[in-house]
Formats: C-alpha cells, sequence, structure tokens
C-alpha cells in the first residue's frame, strides 16, 4: 500500500514538473525541481525495480524530450553526465581508497588529447602521409583504447608516489596535474603534438550510424539536431557503465581492501591486503573512467585547449565528490549534478540579473547610505565567474559542518566520523 | 658559449633574489607545519593579500599626489608593516575559522578546508578588487628609487630593487631567527612544535602559540609579497599559486619544520629556476624553452619526495599521527 501511494505520489510529481519545464522553458527553477525528481526516486520506499523503471522512464524518455523543446537543458544535462562520470571516477581514488588525488584532470586531458590529436588534423604535423583525421569509426576503438591509456597513466603516476603519506601525495598528484598541463601547453615545439595554448580544432564527433534506421522510420532530422540527443546518450551510457563497474569493484574484495587501506592501512597491510597493489589499482581505474570520458568530451567540445583542464577543474571534481559524500555513488552524482548546476545556472543567472540591474538605470535610495545608481557597478563584477568562490566554500564548510558528505555511504553510515 | 658566460651573473642574481623571496614564503609553510604537521595551503593567498595591501597602499598614495612627495625609504617601510600586519591577522583569522575546528580530524581533512580557503581567499580578493577598482589585474607604480641599478667594474650591474629584496629578506630571516631561538615566545612555539600535549601540561597557551605561528608565517609570507609585487610589478589574485608551490616545494627541499631548511632550500630552487629559465633553452638548441622552468620545481619536488623526504637539513621526522 505504501509503495503504491509512494509509486504514485512521485509519477505525479514528475508529470507536474515535467509540466513546468515544458511550459516555462526559461525558469531554473523547474528544471531544478525536475531533476530533483531522481533524488526523491532514489530515497523513495519503493522496490528496486519500480526505481530503475521510474528512473530510465525520466533519464531514457522524458530528459530528450524536453531537451528537444530547449537545446539548452539537453547542453546542461550533457555536461552534467560529463562531471557525474569525472566525479564517480575521483570517488574510487578519494572515496574508497582514501588517496587525495589532486591532479585528476590530468586523466581527463590525457584522454582528450587522445582523441583531439588522432580524430582532427592534427596529428598530420608529425606523422607523414595525410592520414587524418580518423574515420569518426574510430571515436569508439579511442573511447576503449583511452581506457587503457588512463589506466596506464594512473598506474605510472602511482608507482613512485604511493609510498608517501597523505598530504605529500596530494601535492604530488597536484604537481603531476600540472606536469600535464605544461606539457599540454608547450608541445606545439620542437614538434607540434599539441598545437599549444591555441588547442586543437576541428576533432571528429562519433558516427552517426543510427540516421539510415531513423530514415527508414520516416524520421528526417538533420545532423545538427541529432548531435546533442546522441551525446547525451552517449554520457548517460558510459555514466551508468560507469556506476555499474564503481557498484561492482564496491561490493568485492576489491571494494573492501580499499576501504581498509582507507581506513588504517597498517592494519590492511598487516591483514594481509596487498597495500601497494590495491592502490595503484585504484589509481589505474580512476584514471580511466576520467580518460574516458576525456575522448566523449574532446568529441563534444570540437575544439579543446589547455584551458579546460586546469587546477580549479580538478578541485571542482573534488569539491563534487566531498559535496555528495566520499565513498558514496549517489553521493557522487548528486554533489556533481548540484554543483554543475550551481555553476552554469545560478551563477550565470545571477550574472544575467545584474546585467539586467545596470540597464534599468534605477537609483537606490537607502537610508544611511545615501543614493546608489545601479548603472554604477563595474562591469568586472562578473558573478558567473566566481566558480572558485563556490569549490572553496563547500570544501570548507563540508569539512566543518558534514565531512562525511551530504548522501553518505550506507554501509559506513553507523560511522561518527566518515571522512578520509 | 661567450654569450652563455656573458649572463651569468645577472642569472645568478635572479636566481638569488627569487630563492629568498621563495625562502620568505617557505617559512611560513614549515613553521606551520612544524606545529601542525599541517600543509597550509592557504599560504599562497595570503602572500597575494599582502602584494595587494602593498598596491593599494601605492595607488593610493600616488592619486592623492603624495606619492612623490615622501621619501620612498619610509614609503617602502609603510608599505612592508602594513602588508605584514594584513597577511599576519588574515592568516590567524583563517585558523581560527577554518583550522582549528578541524585540528582532531583526520589528516586530510584540515588539508582539503585549506584548498578550500585558498580557493575562497583568491575569488575574494578579485571580488573586492573589482567591486573597488573595476579591475584585478594590479600593477605596482614604479618608486624612482628602485629602478636604478648599482655598477660593480664593467660588466657586473645590480639591481636597487633586487638588493633590496635581499636586504629584507635577510633582514626577516635574522629576526626571525632570534625570535625563534632566543625569545620566550620562540621557545614556546619550538615547544609546542615538539610535544603539543606536554607544552599544554608545562602551562604554555597551545592554541595562542599556535595562532602566533600563523601570524608570524602570515607576515613573513606577506612581506615576500611586497617583494614580488616591486621586483615583478604586476600582481592579479592568482598570482601566489606558482610561487606557493613551489615556495612549499622549497620546505621540502630544505626539511619541512627546519627553518635554516627552507632558506637553503628556497635559494637552491630559486638558483636552479633562473638557470633553467635562461640555458636550458641554449642547452637544448632552442628546443625546449623558459617555458619549462616550472616543471623544475615539480620534478624536485617528486625526486625529494622519493629519494630523501626529511629534505637536505631535515633530522626530524615524527611518525605518522593518528
Amino acid at each position: 500500500m505504501k509503495a503504491l501511494a509512494a509509486g504514485l505520489g512521485l509519477i505525479a510529481y514528475i508529470g507536474c514538473s515535467s509540466f513546468f519545464v515544458y511550459y516555462h522553458p526559461q525558469s531554473v527553477l523547474a528544471f531544478l525541481l525536475f531533476e530533483a525528481s531522481l533524488l526523491l526516486i532514489y530515497y523513495a520506499a519503493l522496490p528496486q525495480k519500480a526505481k530503475l523503471f521510474l528512473s530510465s522512464l525520466v533519464l531514457i524518455f522524458l530528459m530528450p524530450v524536453l531537451g528537444v523543446s530547449n537545446g539548452y537543458y539537453l547542453e546542461v544535462a550533457i555536461q552534467v553526465g560529463i562531471y557525474v562520470a569525472l566525479a564517480l571516477g575521483l570517488n574510487i581514488v578519494v572515496g574508497l581508497a582514501g588517496l587525495l588525488n589532486l591532479g585528476f584532470v590530468a586523466f581527463f586531458a590525457i584522454g582528450a588529447y587522445l582523441w583531439a590529436i588522432f580524430g582532427s588534423p592534427q596529428a598530420n604535423q608529425f606523422i607523414a602521409g595525410n592520414f587524418f583525421p580518423l574515420s569518426p569509426w574510430w571515436f569508439f576503438v579511442f573511447l576503449v583504447l583511452s581506457i587503457f591509456a588512463g589506466a596506464f597513466t594512473g598506474a605510472l603516476l602511482g608507482l613512485p608516489v604511493l609510498r608517501l603519506r597523505g598530504d605529500y601525495l596530494a601535492i604530488v598528484t597536484l604537481g603531476f596535474g600540472e606536469v600535464i598541463r605544461s606539457l599540454v601547453n608547450n608541445l606545439d615545439k620542437p614538434i607540434n603534438l599539441t598545437n599549444g595554448p591555441r588547442g586543437i580544432s576541428p576533432i571528429e564527433k562519433p558516427p552517426l550510424f543510427f540516421q539510415p534506421v531513423l530514415q527508414f522510420f520516416g524520421f528526417e532530422s538533420a545532423a545538427a539536431s541529432l548531435y546533442p540527443l546522441y551525446f547525451y546518450f552517449l554520457v548517460l551510457f558510459l555514466v551508468v557503465v560507469i556506476i555499474l563497474v564503481t557498484r561492482r569493484l564496491n561490493d568485492s574484495s576489491i571494494g573492501r581492501a580499499w576501504k581498509a587501506i582507507r581506513e588504517d592501512e597498517i592494519a590492511a597491510a598487516a591483514m594481509g591486503v596487498p597495500v601497494v597493489r590495491m592502490k595503484l589499482l585504484a589509481f589505474a581505474v580512476g584514471a580511466s573512467f576520467a580518460a574516458a570520458v576525456g575522448v566523449l568530451f574532446a568529441a563534444k567540445q570540437v575544439y579543446i585547449n589547455p584551458e579546460s583542464f586546469t587546477f580549479m577543474e580538478s578541485i571542482g571534481v573534488l569539491a563534487m565528490v566531498i559535496l555528495g559524500g566520499m565513498g558514496s555513488i549517489p553521493g557522487a552524482i548528486l554533489g556533481a549534478s548540484v554543483v554543475t548546476i550551481v555553476n552554469l545556472q545560478l551563477l550565470k543567472g545571477l550574472s544575467l540579473w545584474l546585467n539586467s540591474l545596470r540597464q534599468s538605470g534605477i537609483v537606490l535610495s537607502l537610508p544611511l547610505l545615501g543614493s546608489f545608481d545601479l548603472s554604477q557597478i563595474p562591469a568586472q563584477f562578473e558573478p558567473a565567474k566566481y566558480e572558485r568562490m563556490v569549490f572553496g566554500l563547500i570544501l570548507i564548510l563540508m569539512m566543518i559542518f558534514r565531512p562525511q558528505g551530504i548522501l553518505p555511504p550506507r554501509q559506513n553510515s553507523e560511522r561518527s566520523n566518515g571522512a578520509a | 658559449m661567450e654569450f652563455a658566460l656573458s649572463i651569468l651573473p645577472s642569472v645568478l642574481m635572479d636566481g638569488i633574489v627569487l630563492g629568498f623571496m621563495y625562502a620568505l614564503i617557505a617559512l611560513g609553510y614549515t613553521m606551520v607545519y612544524g606545529v601542525l604537521e599541517f600543509i597550509n595551503f592557504a599560504h599562497s593567498e595570503i602572500f597575494v593579500i599582502g602584494a595587494f595591501v602593498g598596491v593599494e597602499i601605492l595607488l593610493g598614495l600616488q592619486t592623492s599626489g603624495s606619492l612623490a612627495a615622501l621619501h620612498p625609504a619610509f614609503v617602502l617601510f609603510v608599505i612592508l608593516v602594513a602588508g605584514m600586519l594584513c597577511s599576519g591577522l588574515i592568516a590567524m583569522g583563517l585558523e581560527r575559522v577554518a583550522y582549528r575546528p578541524l585540528r582532531s580530524a583526520p589528516r586530510l581533512v584540515p588539508l582539503i578546508s585549506a584548498i578550500g580557503a585558498s580557493f575562497f581567499l583568491q575569488d575574494f580578493i578579485r571580488f573586492v578588487e573589482s567591486l573597488w577598482r573595476n579591475t584585478f589585474y594590479l600593477s605596482y607604480p614604479s618608486l624612482d628609487l628602485l629602478e636604478t641599478s648599482l655598477k660593480f667594474g664593467t660588466a657586473v650591474e645590480v639591481p636597487i630593487k633586487s638588493l633590496l629584496v635581499i636586504a629584507t629578506a635577510l633582514l626577516m630571516l635574522f629576526f626571525l631567527y632570534f625570535f625563534v631561538n632566543r625569545t620566550k615566545l620562540g621557545i614556546a612555539i619550538r615547544s609546542v612544535a615538539q610535544d603539543p600535549a606536554t607544552a599544554s601540561l608545562m602551562g604554555i597557551p597551545v592554541n595562542r602559540m599556535i595562532a602566533l605561528t600563523f601570524f608570524v608565517g602570515g607576515a613573513m609570507g606577506g612581506a615576500a609579497g611586497i617583494l614580488f609585487g616591486l621586483q615583478y610589478s604586476l600582481v592579479n589574485p592568482y598570482s601566489g599559486f606558482f610561487p606557493g608551490l613551489k615556495a612549499f616545494t622549497a620546505a621540502v627541499l630544505g626539511g619541512i619544520g627546519n627553518i635554516p631548511g627552507a632558506v637553503l632550500g628556497g635559494i637552491v630552487l630559486g638558483l636552479l629556476e633562473a638557470f633553467a629559465a635562461s640555458y636550458l633553452s641554449i642547452l637544448t638548441d632552442g628546443a625546449f624553452g623558459a617555458e619549462y622552468k616550472d616543471l623544475f620545481a615539480f620534478a624536485v619536488l617528486i625526486l625529494i619526495l622519493i629519494f630523501r623526504p626529511k629534505g637536505l637539513m631535515g633530522e626530524r621526522v615524527r611518525e605518522e599521527g593518528a
């Protein structure tokens, strides 16, 4: 009975919020309410299968339909998906194995540049013959390749640094992230590998192999309108795969070994956990997720440059993991969604609002403070640019008030201290 | 080859100036680490705050027209004191708000909080400056006194600026050494570093000593920020990142927790970087240039942590705390 009521309530909520989004395409609030339906599904007292059905209904059917009516939402959803995948990758390293990796974005960059270099004319610069860009079909090959490339570089970084203590490890990984960014930025000479700060474009998109099928069923659609949907489903697919892999790992002996290392490395070693191998594995798995998302990111962006892979991105992903709860899969998803939406919608919304205030020419007269002409708001004061402040506040406030995050991992919920 | 030799004196000079600047910043990292075993990641922003206080005072004096009327030495003294005070106080406040509540937490927790504080302060400086000046890229007004240089013989020319950096840094280091080793407060700080519990039993107010450590370290960072501004002129809220990271490397290189070690590490790193910046492109025939100089700091950091984690002068490495 209870489950039925919850189910009906949820369906009603999803229906209402999607109508709201459909008829108020400009409203941030409506979209947030719609996104919250996934969270409600997660919390609802429903059987697993019903939850799965409802969330796939939202993600596979409603989201694309709403996205077609307003392309901006689809773009937001793709970005959220990319960050969710990154956060899930970092969650393995930081959350499960307890290794603070501050250079995580380097692996993302490795994946992105892997496809960018070979999926664009860039590779002609150093490989003779006019083989590049590779055909779009190679995208899928590179998606798989990037998993190995990420795992390899992750293990490569891990080998020398894993003997280090927690905080030193953090600084060295930070250094590694900067080394990769600096290499990407400077390897346009002596051989032009990465085209330096100018970045690489145009990068090939994955093939629209299903277009003939659509045509067969009478859907005539241009490539330009198909790509956002296509990328949305690719990201969704990748996120689902990552979630499944993470869950299986989490419940396996590997996951238990990671958690044992996180809680007490010496005790874990004494109990026969192969500490070094497990730490390397954590680095490699996290890195391979990030690299795979990188390939997708490069294909979606068409143009990439080193600016997308700064230290700030690493900390942003860390803030997502910490906001959601270290070691928790739903936490990483929630954290990534909230932070991305705050950055993309709330901060931008504030910027637009300030702009409209500036143009309105209203003169505020405040008691005691005198009058203030709103058109005098400094033009350099752009709320959209304050991502660092958001990340910083999240990190400090979460550490002080709720170190275990918003959605701490379930099996650990009885522990008083869930952090690090 | 002749060219390589002819630039040697100026490269050495650049390296030493850079090295003293890193040394001053490294003191903040090393003192805090010595007391709390914690990397104060936001120290690079404490350094930037010093630089911004200096530039704001100079620009204020310039617009009021009194910059030319005042004696440059007096102006320098005023901005140094103001920058040190502000940086020191903000470092103390940061400790109170963002670190003290986390002192008993697992060791990665305060580090994450410090990273957050670093990011928050960067954008906070940007926030204040863009409201106040509508730009956050500021440049130090030039002081005539600093633009001249002393000539030794025919080849060697030493800018007054560089001498000022070295002299100020030496003075600070001397005072710090005296403070830590010869005064009661310094002895109290060292006792807290050795064993906080016992120090507390001996009647030393541990919290106040930790706050004092942050103040002194922050003040040194603020002074370094002002010297950085005077030397390189351009400052923005994000310009602390690389100097901070390199100064941390210097602290680790010299042996973290060790004050003379931080100075040695700073100078070694500064020289290394100056040499890399000037000679890398000569050595590799232009294939790799000065743009790789930043990588040297990281390479040094990684190598030192792997092969000699206690650093060049470190003797005391405490076992991992719970």
